[in-house]
């Protein structure tokens, strides 16, 4: 099986003001499979995952240097980031849904993309909940505040709300950390499905996690990786000394 | 060590004891002003007084709920704008450090100033006669400062998490200001409008060479555009705070006293109507927004 190459990035740096907090990352992401990056805090995974889909413009003192090949395009470059980020979905740390009702929070993104008709947006909606999973327990409320969800139904109505985008690509960063064990099972087991029709990338600090749905891990350590393999091998045979210490539970 | 902890407990209930009195003292007082005011205003009550004509105050307390309107309809679209300019767009820098000086220096700016400088611009400069328009002007001017900070703030407070996720949607930062910052800073910036419509109904200083310090209105005429017509906004009209203070210094009228004291009761109620109008507004958008 020959899998494309979704994410390409070449002598990636980035710089918060002096602070060098990614260097020189060289990683090929394939689609349609779910890659992990770990590693202890502050090594630089998250901020690698925000660069795939322009978050760090929003921080002012963020330079980056290098290039992230995106479908043969340098997305550093002089892109449109408003169609990169319809293409590279994003699930956060915290479930963030906006408070408004469930149904609005699904169609918001397709509406600022101007779709307004009725009917193309109920079927999104409801697409994008099935395959969130979540659509079987909100059907009778589409019209009732996200805030009202437990904490991980918001997640996965994050997750459609990426899906409604219909994207290339999500983006977790530790979707699962703010949930318990049954709902981060749900998350995990809605991963391993959307698998097959999106590329996933996950920064998680749960190794286990990363064993049991990844099919490739990273390693991050202060802003380089250090070691990128299919996850089996990480596990079980890693080639750096420092991998088999993180892993093996002797730092981080 | 034991003593310490004894002493630390004795403190915190002194702490607690005198920060109730100070708390207990200004409601007092609140109260204490509250009730002088509308008592003697109930007690001034005659028959007549709601009326339209020379001796009821119905044009005053007309003129004071339409030039709070209008200075509420010119200043917090420019208030609300230049708000979120500030927490959106501004960066850090000469520039925006001069402009908030410059916000901060006019706020604290005394109302009569605005109001000499509303004469000059509004007044003399135009070459018309007092009206009601340049009234709402100078207080808008007074609570443009107010209406700013407050509005800053407000989308400051918007936690970033919002901001995030509509953009990680492909949402520009315009569609993410218009549809999920305003809508959440919402409720602040109605605390924002209530204070600035309050320094509206108060105001005197600042109306009494723009708006003027009496009305003349012929009520048979309804077009907006006669200079007689009480739904004309370019025509002198005196508010409710300017005319209490007319009627308390030099009026001939034999129960000016009487008058004042029953105005200043309807401005306070209407005050407080409006507060908690606002309020309940505000507070029924946030209950909408949290599915509460």
């Amino acid at each position: 099986m020959n899998k494309k190459i979704k994410f390409n990035t070449k002598n990636l740096d980035l710089y918060y003001g002096d602070f060098q907090a990614l260097k020189s990352i060289n990683l090929e992401i394939y689609e349609k499979e779910v890659t992990a990056f770990i590693g202890p805090s502050g090594c630089g995974k998250s901020t690698f995952l925000r660069c795939l889909n322009r978050m760090n413009d929003l921080i002012d003192s963020v330079k980056i240097e290098g290039e992230i090949i995106f479908e043969g395009q340098d997305i550093n470059g002089d892109i449109d980031v408003i169609n990169l980020r319809t293409r590279v979905g994003m699930v956060f740390q915290k479930p963030n849904p906006f408070p408004m009702s469930i149904y609005e929070n699904i169609a918001y993104g397709p509406k600022c993309q101007g779709v307004k008709d009725k009917t193309q947006l109920d079927t999104l909606v409801k697409e994008s909940l099935v395959k969130a999973a979540l659509w079987e327990e909100v059907k009778d409320r589409l019209n009732k505040s996200a805030l009202g969800l437990s904490g991980g139904q918001q997640q996965r109505l994050c997750i459609a709300r990426a899906i409604a985008m219909q994207p290339e690509v999500i983006l977790m960063d530790e979707p699962t950390s703010a949930l318990d064990p049954i709902a981060t099972a749900k998350i995990e087991d809605l991963m391993s499905k959307l698998k097959k029709d999106y590329t996933i990338i996950i920064v998680t600090h749960s190794m286990q996690q990363a064993g049991r749905i990844s099919d490739k891990t990273a390693f991050f350590l202060m802003g380089e990786v250090v070691e990128f393999n299919e996850t089996p091998v990480i596990f079980t045979n890693p080639a750096d000394k420092r991998t088999e210490d993180y892993i093996t539970g002797r730092f981080g | 060590m034991k003593s310490e902890h004894k002493n630390a407990i004795v403190a915190d209930k002194i702490a607690t004891v005198i920060l109730y009195c100070i708390a207990g003292f200004f409601l007092l007082l609140l109260a204490g002003f509250t009730a002088y005011i509308i008592v003697k205003g109930i007690m001034a009550y005659q028959p007549g007084i709601f009326s339209f004509e020379r001796t009821g105050i119905g044009v005053e307390l007309f003129n004071t709920v339409y030039l709070v309107l209008i200075s509420l309809i010119i200043s917090v679209p420019i208030g609300v704008g230049a708000g979120i300019y500030m927490a959106e767009y501004a960066k850090a820098g000469k520039v925006t450090n001069y402009l908030r000086i410059c916000i901060e220096t006019l706020s604290s700016l005394p109302s009569i100033v605005i109001g000499l400088f509303g004469y000059l611009v509004f007044i003399y400069m135009t070459g018309s006669k007092y009206n009601l328009f340049a009234g709402a002007l100078a207080v808008s001017i007074l609570s443009l400062p107010l209406l700013t900070t407050v509005t800053e703030d407000a989308i400051r407070a918007v936690p970033s998490i919002y901001k995030e996720g509509s953009l990680a949607v492909g949402a520009t930062h315009w569609q993410t200001i218009v549809q999920i910052c305003l809508p959440v800073a919402t409720p602040r910036i109605i605390t924002g409008v209530i204070l600035a419509a309050g320094r509206g109904f108060g105001e005197a200083a600042a109306l009494l060479y723009t708006a003027g310090m009496s009305s003349n209105v012929n009520l048979n005429i309804w077009n907006p555009f006669d200079p007689m017509s009480l739904l004309c906004p370019f025509r002198p009209g005196d508010t409710l705070a300017l005319h209490i203070w007319a009627l308390k210094t030099e009026s001939m009228t034999p129960n000016a006293d009487q008058i004042a004291n029953f105005s200043a009761a309807v401005l306070l109620v209407l005050i407080f109507a409006f507060s908690l109008g606002s309020r309940l507004l505000g507070a029924r958008l946030d209950r909408k927004m949290s599915g509460k």
